[in-house]
């Protein structure tokens, strides 16, 4: 008690100023005891945060490995797509993500993305997609097949005529196809540019301009099959085009 | 004591104040600096992450909003996002309709007659990582905060979820995670760039349309973007300072 007391005499200050630094002293105490546990360990190192909390976010697990790592094993798919229009499209968008897989690919099978909702995700119209993006309309487009039956998705292509006139013309395709010119190629008709598929507008197909076109194959003096139906193409139709009364892709209508 | 020896001469008081003030000025930022830029493994950090966004290369498709809710564990329902589509139709009497059904996650279906659209189009949303983030501003305890690389986090540990930060984004870019009740948003993928990976909805967009990078380094897509493009960034009077770049933005655009 004796030190106490020679060291509180010793202190250059009156005595209240000395109570007072006690008080000074225990609230300080107390309130860096309380910071300590209540401020967690990491906070304030690189800033007013946790310094903790951006080593545990960083490290979460991944999903999606990226594209780069699929190819590594799956070398002509990777090949076979970088040329293609779908080279910016990666795997796991169509795929789904493959981390797991390249955990254990024996265990954990990817999908093998063959429904026609991975294609129509993108490829549907809709007037706010930008212009020159490839669109169908699904309901009219081969609603019953699944895409990947004519198109390879690791290299699509703008499809072949005539099959295909029917992928953009499907209502015209189909009232064709169960009239009696269903064995016409679009094209006997149309003559249509390879530019028409990659850009309709730019280069419109032809179509017969006159009665003659219809006539090589039913006028009387036609060298046609016998059974195709014949007219006078003199004394028929007043000088009308054939069109204007026969519809040509369902001709049997009147 | 005498009340003479307290006092300091007027010479002494501008002295000691002159190097008391000097002391403060050299020491104060020394400290600061030594928080802010080093890692803990002694490397000064370089890195300044930027997103860029082709406005007309988005068609709507929705993938990077499911690629995003895989990777981070977003809860599928209710419909909250860290990333989101929203689709403006401008019409030809000059209303501006946006919306964004489930965010986009399953595509857009179609709401207005064709005619009726003047223009239209997508714009794809997330936090925009601001370098003046007013989230990080108001949050009581520090639990969201910019990393060193100008990502802004949420430390979910430690957030209270007293919704300040959602209510101060001007973007709508947080929300309040019904699982874990805390507030959560988009980290630029945060634990992918750890591993080199770019963001999920940047590997999973089939048209690049999203283009991550880190500004300033040369020879790089987002540079290239940068460089070729007229830049735009969502509310600029904010004084945000936003990290996520659009190219060709309509005025339109909120």
């Amino acid at each position: 008690m004796d030190i106490i007391r020679k060291i509180w005499n010793a202190l250059p200050f009156p005595d209240q100023t000395k109570r007072l630094l006690i008080i000074f002293v225990f609230f300080i105490t107390g309130w860096l005891v309380v910071r300590h546990h209540l401020v967690p360990p990491t906070f304030g190192q690189r800033g007013y945060y946790r310094a903790a909390a951006v080593d545990s976010i960083a490290a979460l697990p991944i999903s999606f490995v990226g594209q780069s790592q699929c190819v590594e094993c799956h070398v002509d798919e990777g090949a076979v797509k970088t040329a293609s229009y779908h080279r910016d499209v990666s795997c796991e968008v169509c795929h789904g993500p493959g981390a797991k897989h390249l955990d254990d690919p024996s265990a954990n099978s990817l999908l093998p993305a063959k429904e026609r909702t991975l294609c129509t995700v993108c490829h549907s119209y809709t007037a706010s997609k930008p212009t020159g993006f490839p669109q169908i309309e699904p309901l009219t487009h081969n609603p019953a097949d699944p895409c990947i039956k004519c198109h390879n998705p690791h290299d699509p292509k703008p499809p072949t005529t005539p099959s295909a006139c029917g992928a953009c013309h499907g209502e015209i395709a189909r009232t064709k196809s169960v009239s009696h010119h269903a064995s016409l190629e679009c094209t006997f008709c149309h003559q249509t540019q390879e530019l028409h598929k990659i850009s309709p507008r730019a280069a419109i197909p032809g179509k017969p301009a006159n009665r003659d076109f219809c006539g090589g194959c039913h006028s009387r003096s036609a060298d046609s099959p016998k059974e195709i139906p014949r007219v006078d193409m003199d004394s028929h139709g007043d000088g009308h085009l054939c069109w204007q009364c026969h519809y040509p892709h369902y001709p049997e209508a009147l | 004591m005498d009340r003479r020896e307290m006092e300091i001469s007027r010479r002494e008081f501008f002295q000691k104040a002159a190097l008391s003030g000097t002391l403060l000025f050299i020491i104060g930022p020394k400290v600061k600096d030594s928080v802010a830029q080093v890692t803990e493994s002694g490397e000064t950090i370089t890195h300044h992450y930027a997103m860029g966004i082709q406005v007309d290369k988005c068609i709507g498709c929705g993938r990077c909003v499911n690629g995003c809710k895989i990777e981070n564990n977003v809860p599928r329902e209710p419909f909250f996002y860290r990333t989101w589509i929203e689709r403006y139709v401008i019409t030809v009497d000059g209303d501006v309709v946006v919306d964004s059904p489930d965010g986009g996650i399953s595509g857009f279906p179609e709401t207005k007659e064709k005619d009726a659209i003047l223009r239209s189009f997508f714009i794809p949303k997330l936090c925009n990582h601001c370098a003046n983030p007013p989230c990080v501003q108001v949050c009581p305890v520090g639990a969201t905060f910019s990393t060193e690389e100008g990502v802004v986090l949420v430390d979910k540990d430690y957030c209270i979820g007293c919704r300040y930060c959602i209510q101060a984004c001007p973007y709508g870019a947080r929300f309040l995670n019904p699982e874990t009740k805390t507030a959560d948003k988009c980290t630029f993928c945060y634990h992918r760039l750890a591993k080199g990976l770019v963001p999920a909805c940047v590997e999973v967009c089939p048209t690049r349309a999203r283009i991550f990078g880190e500004i300033g380094v040369r020879s790089s897509q987002l540079t290239r973007f940068m460089r070729f493009n007229e830049l735009q960034v969502l509310k600029p009077d904010l004084n945000t300072e936003p990290r996520v770049f659009y190219a060709n933005l309509d005025g339109a655009v909120k």
